[in-house]
């Protein structure tokens, strides 16, 4: 068996007195598209960010791609090609679309400390950045200022951004959070069409989206991962009927 | 080209960084040709003057670069200035004054000072930030107040100008006044090329975002404190300009009042411009030259109209300009 891309061991955080993330341990495949699923406040947004470095875990480890990162800042992470979308956009909104994507495309390509030459002018930067975008089909906003894209072309910016960082791993926190259902159905052909080619932590709430795309779903239940298995395993599984899924298949 | 690529190719023209060429080339223009103008009209001060200006404004694009660009409201700047000229008045009390010691003393010793205090600082943000670096800055007033032997409250003056390669070069008012000049456009023209280059995007994006520019791979705050160590450098070099300028060296150019009025001098132009803080500063310098004139308290004058000029033209006097200059050409019949 292959090793884990992304391996979670006893990850506990808490804030004050309530306890977000209590204890979860998780193996992350490659090439797996690992759906993380669960009410409101079960910590997932909070679990993402432990990943990605933005906020540190009280106890437990986090390894990726072999290599302990627990103590590591977010933009080394980034650099070892772990990519990640927000929940709510996070994007330049004074940066034209391309250029957004572009910073993506120069953090990794040689050295940033580069005082002469227009950065903007930079042909490779803005191909490899252009390519980002036609896969996530905005390329022809591609000179717009980002802040005034839809809501739904934020979304795709942002997947733009984490697919120019060449990923290894990609955490998708809600990208199908407060589109549109046309959008959705684009959004889930991009990431079936990405399915194999990188890893993929994906949480969401659209339980159709989540069925339709993962290989392997985690149950997160007041920090806890209740239940780790097939979508088949999970959806017939009696604990997370009661405990979650049983209002959101009604 | 399909008709949506060709409006999106239009679009981002107007989206890029004011590639403006003309507003610059006018103030340095205008600087150029004031020498000529003062001995016309045989009013020597102006020479005085337009130095002044032009030095400061040394100060204040580097404190744009900061302010405007990095988003990080520096309120010590003037420490930079001030250990820039001290360096200069402590070398030449012992001698050496020439050029090619006193300039790159002066740049490195604030250098130094911004990467020890930087690192200190940008461990903060916001309020804090701009605490932290005042406080950085009156730690070195008061220890160059104490500075007994070098003149300590009362300053230290300076025997005479630097040489250049030993050359008296500077002597002349004149002289240093074109001296200043060519130092203020390379200063200009340095800060420029990086506000665009590949560093300068990353500063400007970590204003805007910094979470989102640490989560594709860049460490801000390193990228934050070299931003830092530049704007420091060129701060010294401006100190090194003014103590040349008045033969002399003080505390009082590094007090946070002096901070405070660069601050002024990059908002009241318009931050995030590098043009801003030339009109800045020479607006500043030509309205305390005038308003000073009419009474001692010229600030109580100068206070509304700081005010007025914040409330009414967003983005400062260049973007009063740049408004005023879109408003005209719509009004001579332009779509």
């Amino acid at each position: 068996m292959p090793d884990p891309v992304l391996r979670l061991e006893g990850l506990r955080k808490n804030f004050g007195s309530l306890v977000v993330t209590d204890d979860v341990t998780l193996d992350v495949m490659p090439g797996e598209m690992h759906a993380i699923i669960g009410p409101n406040g079960a910590g997932k947004t909070t679990l993402i960010n432990q990943i990605s470095g933005l906020i540190p875990p009280d106890e437990g480890r986090i390894l990726f791609a072999g290599s302990d990162v627990t103590a590591l800042p977010p933009e080394v992470r980034a650099l070892r090609g772990l990519a990640r979308s927000f929940q709510i956009s996070s994007i330049l909104p004074g940066f034209p679309v391309l250029e957004n994507v572009a910073l993506a495309v120069q953090a990794r390509d040689g050295s940033s400390l580069k005082f002469v030459g227009r950065a903007a002018e930079e042909t490779a930067l803005n191909a490899a950045a252009m390519a980002a975008l036609e896969q996530t089909g905005i390329a022809d906003r591609a000179y717009v200022r980002a802040g005034e894209l839809s809501h739904g072309e934020k979304r795709a910016l942002e997947l733009a951004i984490a697919l120019a960082m060449k990923p290894t791993l990609l955490l998708l926190d809600e990208p199908m959070a407060g589109i549109g259902r046309e959008e959705t159905e684009r959004q889930v052909d991009l990431l079936l069409r990405l399915k194999g080619q990188l890893t993929m932590v994906l949480v969401e709430h659209d339980m159709a989206a989540v069925f339709a795309l993962a290989d392997r779903i985690s149950v997160l239940i007041r920090g806890r991962v209740l239940v780790t298995g097939t979508p088949a395993a999970v959806r017939a599984d009696p604990q997370v009927v009661t405990a979650y899924l049983g209002e959101q298949l009604e | 080209m399909s008709d949506a690529a060709l409006a999106a190719t239009n679009k981002t023209r107007s989206l890029r960084p004011p590639r403006g060429i003309v507003l610059p080339t006018l103030i340095f223009l205008a600087f150029a040709l004031l020498p000529v103008v003062a001995s016309l009209t045989a009013k020597q001060y102006l020479l005085d003057v337009g130095a002044r200006m032009m030095v400061f404004a040394v100060a204040a694009v580097a404190l744009d670069l900061l302010v405007g660009y990095a988003g990080l409201i520096s309120f010590g700047h003037a420490a930079f200035v001030g250990l820039g000229a001290y360096a200069v008045g402590i070398l030449s009390a012992h001698g050496f004054s020439d050029v090619l010691i006193a300039l790159p003393a002066a740049i490195a010793v604030a250098m130094l000072f911004a990467w020890l205090t930087g690192i200190v600082c940008l461990r903060t943000k916001g309020a804090y930030f701009i605490m932290i670096t005042l406080a950085f800055g009156q730690m070195v007033y008061f220890i160059a107040t104490s500075l007994a032997p070098y003149g300590g409250d009362n300053g230290l003056t300076i025997a005479a100008r630097n040489t250049i390669a030993g050359w008296p070069l500077l002597k002349s008012d004149r002289a240093f006044y074109y001296f200043a000049l060519l130092c203020l456009l390379a200063t200009y023209l340095f800060c420029r090329a990086l506000v665009v280059s590949r560093f300068g995007r990353v500063l400007r994006g970590a204003k805007e975002n910094p979470t989102r520019m640490a989560t594709i791979g860049f460490g801000v705050r390193r990228f934050q404190l070299v931003a830092y160590v530049i704007a420091g450098g060129i701060g010294g070099f401006a100190g090194f300009l003014l103590a040349n300028l008045t033969e002399f060296v003080a505390p009082a150019y590094m007090s946070w009042q002096q901070s405070g009025e660069l601050i002024v001098m990059v908002i009241l132009g318009g931050a995030g411009t590098l043009d801003g803080a030339l009109v800045g500063t020479a607006a500043y310098l030509l309205a305390e030259e005038w308003l000073s004139g009419i009474t001692e308290n010229w600030k109580v004058i100068f206070g509304p109209i700081l005010v007025l000029v914040v409330l009414f033209a967003r983005g400062g006097l260049i973007g009063g300009l740049n408004a005023f200059g879109s408003w005209l050409w719509r009004r001579s019949g332009h779509a």
